[in-house]
């Protein structure tokens, strides 16, 4: 479990200095996530598996267990806007309805081209779940 | 010691408002377990509420709050990089989708910024709070830099990207029963690129492939939307 946790904070430092370093404009543990596929990959060259994401490896349980408790992590940040819904104010609706029609019109624009390219260029669609 | 004195105390530890927010989580989850998991009861909205009236009803200003939840809120950065795992275990289906997930990264960016900007814009929203709307499909460290090179207000923005997070997180389970689509890689990715983090923990919570997808979408849309917005905003004014 600590060396699960130590791994996804080791590549979470080194994204934050990737990215303070080199001045990209990236959260530092989006640059984190690409160092650790990296890692996996080299991982699994040298193991000939894929043992370091097991489900009952250290790394697996950390990263499962994590991402098992996502939406909880939002929590602390979302009771901190709810302060600043008072800047809604008079242009509320107007507000409102950009989120909703845009929110909706992003997802079926981005299912739609999804599907349609896959189609395009004649990939099966194998995973068929809920 | 009086209740009173106690609860000084205790309101002013980090161990209070910590134990809270896990407390108002459990509830929030169990709330959304009884509901058969309906799309619009969602844990993170249910949550927020608790623990904002909470706040509201004890007079507790919010940093003494994140004093305790800050723990929880740390832990958004190595789950991000953990989104990792379950990424290289689905590697196969991510690399034979990755033109569609290109397609869909371009026209979903240009989409959610675009018709943010045009249905604010349209309905007389000030230049300002058009800037504030323009970024918000992406996670929020990066929708404020983005608000504020373009005039808008990053803390609005901030609150402008939790709100389409769970807007996101609610509508995509009914939207894409609508229009018939099951397909978990397109609907993950869809949710991922429009409600970054909040959506992508609603993918997971669906099905474990659109999770993975999701999470691709979320940080693709990280790079592209700062690239994107500017140009588009100018075009559009």
């Amino acid at each position: 479990m600590v060396a699960g946790f130590a791994i996804l904070l080791l590549c979470q430092l080194l994204g934050e200095v990737t990215v303070r370093g080199l001045g990209l404009p990236l959260p530092g543990p989006v640059v984190g996530l690409v160092l650790l596929v990296a890692g996996l990959a080299v991982a699994r060259r040298h193991n000939g598996d894929d043992r370091a994401v097991a489900e009952t490896s250290p790394l697996g349980r950390v990263a499962d267990g994590l991402l098992a408790a996502l939406a909880l992590l939002f929590v602390p940040a979302g009771v901190g806007v709810v302060q600043y819904f008072g800047l809604i104010g008079a242009e509320g609706v107007a507000i409102v309805v950009a989120l909703v029609v845009s929110t909706v019109l992003t997802l079926a624009a981005t299912v739609a081209t999804f599907l349609a390219i896959r189609r395009l260029i004649g990939a099966t669609d194998e995973e068929a779940g809920p | 010691m009086t209740p009173f004195a106690l609860w000084v105390y205790l309101s002013a530890s980090p161990l209070f408002w910590l134990t809270v927010t896990l407390l108002a989580w459990l509830l929030a989850e169990r709330l959304a377990a009884a509901s058969g998991r309906h799309p619009l009861v969602n844990p993170v909205a249910i949550a927020i509420v608790v623990v904002a009236l909470l706040l509201a009803t004890t007079g507790t200003d919010y940093r003494r709050y994140f004093d305790g939840a800050q723990f929880v809120h740390f832990l958004l950065g190595p789950a991000t990089v953990a989104l990792a795992v379950p990424l290289w275990r689905n590697r196969t289906l991510v690399v034979r989708n990755v033109l569609p997930m290109l397609g869909a990264l371009l026209v979903g960016s240009v989409v959610a910024i675009v018709s943010a900007i045009g249905t604010a814009a349209l309905l007389g929203a000030s230049p300002a709070v058009v800037a504030s709307l323009a970024p918000k499909s992406v996670t929020a460290a990066v929708a404020m830099a983005v608000s504020e090179g373009l005039g808008g207000i990053p803390a609005l923005t901030a609150a402008l990207v939790i709100m389409t997070g769970i807007l996101g997180a609610m509508v995509v389970t009914p939207l894409m029963n609508a229009l018939r689509i099951r397909d978990p890689a397109a609907t993950g990715f869809a949710v991922g690129l429009a409600s970054h983090g909040i959506g992508t923990a609603r993918a997971f919570a669906v099905h474990p492939v659109a999770g993975v997808f999701a999470g691709v979408a979320m940080g693709l849309n990280a790079v592209v939307t700062p690239l994107l917005a500017p140009v588009l905003a100018r075009l559009l004014s």
